[in-house]
């Protein structure tokens, strides 16, 4: 049963993107009896659409629109116009989603009351704790099919070569906390198969044993004949009425044609580059500065994770590409421990890249024997992802280029990100204990690479207790318009050392409750 | 209870290129000639230029020189011109509807022979020695001509289906039905560190 839903109908809540956060926070609506609207950017790919084939999805599903690498980090040479690796397209960056489904620790929620005040950085504490995510975060991981977890009663996933090559490694080493909470199914779940070991994880699972809300959440929002789902529709402006409340949404569609659709709340999840974006473009005569934005914190503070990589190359073959591409996860890193010289922790997260990929993220710009004699060896190769937590600073922002507009007449997004000397100290001892956890199987030879573009961007919407410091409440609903909530990552107020997608979607399904709760109420 | 279940080896991919049967006999002929005893430069240099040959837009002289230029940039020993070839074939039917591009390569090659010539007395892909080819490289790595050439490379080179069993890469696997009866757990050589 599918929804049709009039522009004019001011009784629908708009949703503004359709991935981790958006695509949840619909289904959930929905199941709650809430009719829903959701635009998304991007094209409807469907699983036919899918192919082993890291160039092809990547230049298929990839946000390619033009944005900006500002500021003092690699990317402005590496990665110029493409500071983020996102996706463009229903199911947002759960496409690409590596399956990696991590719990933030109960610190991360307190930073700044366990840090204390950090010279040249922003940090603040969230004004929710753990233990009230908790419960979220259990439904998340049943919702999400993590394997492992006590919550969803999957099975582990089954190590494969490059998990055994690196957990053996790990062991060695002393390493405790190894594991791997993949959202993959590990037997048949929630109307999908079970993980074939087919590799290629990041371009789309094939088979949908990989959750997605492109699979799962979205087809039964839509089912409930509650939703309405409008792909290519690219989201303008939040307009505003009198009083200041959020209208509707004035959006593009792909022949280019502008609609208003009316709105009784509007979410916007569309990542932390997007989102802002659209809340600065939604500027107007009584908020000049932007929507939700007394603050000025729109846009401020963005994280994408204190990230390295690096490639080790074995005295036997490994096989990476074969089988789930998280490989094992090494935890220990994580937890707080100030005598490592930096603050905050990080995971070793093994990741298997295909040769394609391989070939460019090495080393970017490389080229010669020091390039193709590791290339070489790729069948040899172990592969790891440092993913560590990256300290808010206000400079490291989303602004909008003064003259420059892209194919919808908006200006184009610049990216500033300037790393920390936290980072700096946690990027080295990342890389220094992969290199340990390498050599403790007898690799000959250890690459480091210089971070590739983030996949997690975080925090330019912040939760905060007051509105001075931050865009959102606790609720994700902005401190200054009531019906107007950020439902994506940009609400972090800290990133952690966890892959953001969990704690997308357990925040939620959370916010869902909030939203359904306060309409029935009248509050919104 | 033993969880111990009978050693399978690890399944290897050979990083060769299969041969057919014919392929396979004209090889081994080959050999039995002693042709193989000769240098793989001697051997090459006329295969190379037959490759050349097939730079239609560019012509066989800057083609020459392209297919030096790529493998200079990215040496694998183990992987023929051939697949060289294959890699700048987008480039130059790039180049066949873009003077830009176009300009830029031949002018590239030229300027490229030039330095070659005023150095080492010989255009670049006459130069025998990797090392004084590397080394004029060096001059121009960081000029539009060869970063065109090298970019390209990156995908023009290692996204070639054809080159991955060479690296012992498999590529596509859903059709298959993923690794999970071929080999996704199968290492065998991590012993008692397991």
């Amino acid at each position: 049963m599918k929804a049709k839903f009039s522009l004019d109908d001011d009784s629908v809540v708009v949703i503004v993107g359709s991935g981790a956060g958006g695509g949840t926070l619909a289904d959930e609506l929905t199941q709650r009896g809430v009719n829903v609207v959701i635009l998304e950017a991007g094209k409807h790919y469907t699983q036919d659409d899918f192919e082993n084939d890291e160039w092809a999805m990547f230049s298929k599903i990839s946000w390619l629109d033009k944005r900006i690498s500002a500021g003092g980090w690699h990317h402005t040479e590496t990665y110029p116009n493409l500071p983020a690796w996102i996706v463009k397209g229903v199911g947002g960056s759960t496409m690409h989603f590596s399956g990696l489904a991590l719990r933030f620790l109960p610190h991360d929620f307190r930073t700044r009351s366990t840090y204390g005040a950090v010279a040249g950085a922003n940090v603040l504490d969230w004004p929710i704790s753990y233990e009230e995510l908790a419960p979220y975060y259990d439904i998340a991981e049943r919702k999400m099919g993590v394997a492992g977890t006590k919550a969803s009663g999957l099975p582990e996933m089954p190590p494969n070569n490059h998990y055994k090559v690196i957990a053996a490694g790990a062991k060695k080493l002393g390493y405790k906390d190894i594991g791997r909470p993949v959202a993959s199914n590990t037997r048949p779940n929630d109307g999908r198969p079970a993980c074939q070991q087919i590799g290629f994880c990041m371009q789309g699972c094939k088979i949908g044993a990989k959750w997605s809300t492109l699979y799962s959440e979205i087809p039964r929002a839509l089912e409930t004949g509650r939703a309405e789902l409008r792909p290519q529709s690219m989201v303008l402006k939040i307009e505003h009425d009198k009083s200041g409340k959020a209208s509707g949404v004035l959006y593009a569609d792909k022949d280019g044609r502008q609609h208003l659709q009316k709105a009784r709340v509007v979410c916007v999840a569309g990542n932390s580059i997007e989102s802002p974006r659209l809340l600065l473009n939604s500027a107007s005569s009584v908020f000049s500065d932007g929507l939700a934005n007394s603050s000025g914190q729109v846009g401020k503070n963005y994280m994408n994770h204190t990230t390295a990589a690096a490639v080790s190359i074995h005295k036997g073959p490994v096989y990476m590409y074969r089988g789930f591409d998280i490989a094992a996860v090494i935890s220990d890193e994580a937890q707080l421990n100030p005598d490592r010289g930096f603050l905050g922790g990080y995971h070793l997260e093994g990741l298997a890249l295909h040769l394609p990929f391989t070939a460019a993220f090495m080393k970017p710009g490389g080229w010669g024997r020091e390039v193709t004699s590791a290339l070489d060896q790729y069948d040899h190769m172990s592969c790891v992802w440092v993913c560590g937590e990256d300290l808010a600073q206000e400079e490291n922002s989303i602004t909008l280029h003064p003259t420059e507009k892209d194919q919808y007449g908006l200006p184009i997004p610049i990216v500033t990100k300037t790393d920390h000397t936290n980072d700096a100290a946690m990027r080295r001892h990342g890389l220094a204990q992969w290199r340990k956890v390498s050599e403790a199987v007898g690799a000959t030879r250890v690459i480091d690479m210089p971070p590739y573009p983030a996949s997690h961007n975080m925090g330019t919407n912040r939760m905060s207790a007051n509105a001075r410091d931050g865009v959102v409440n606790k609720w994700g609903q902005t401190h200054d318009i009531k019906n107007l909530f950020i439902s994506d990552g940009s609400q972090f107020t800290s990133s952690s050392a966890a892959n953001p997608t969990l704690t997308i979607v357990a925040l939620a399904v959370r916010q869902a409750e909030h939203i359904a709760g306060a309409m029935q109420r009248r509050e919104i | 209870m033993s969880t111990e279940t009978p050693r399978t080896p690890m399944r290897i991919v050979e990083k060769r290129i299969a041969l057919s049967r014919r392929g396979f006999l004209k090889g081994s002929g080959m050999a039995a000639l002693g042709v193989s005893a000769l240098s793989t430069a001697t051997l090459m240099t006329p295969a190379r230029d037959a490759l050349a040959a097939s730079f239609k837009v560019l012509g066989p002289a800057t083609g020459k020189t392209l297919l030096v230029l790529a493998r200079d940039i990215f040496p694998h020993d183990r992987i023929s011109d051939r697949y060289y070839l294959q890699a700048l074939e987008p480039l130059e039917a790039q180049a066949a509807k873009d003077d830009k591009l176009k300009t830029l390569l031949t002018d590239g090659v030229a300027a490229l022979d030039r330095l070659a010539k005023e150095r080492l007395k010989k255009p670049y892909a006459d130069l025998t020695k990797e090392s004084d080819r590397v080394g004029l490289l060096y001059v121009i790595e960081h000029g539009a001509f060869f970063q065109k050439v090298k970019g390209h490379l990156v995908t023009g080179f290692y996204d070639n289906k054809a080159v991955w069993p060479l690296f012992g890469y498999e590529g596509s696997s859903w059709e298959k039905g993923g690794y999970i009866n071929r080999g996704f757990d199968d290492i065998d050589w991590l012993g008692g560190d397991a």
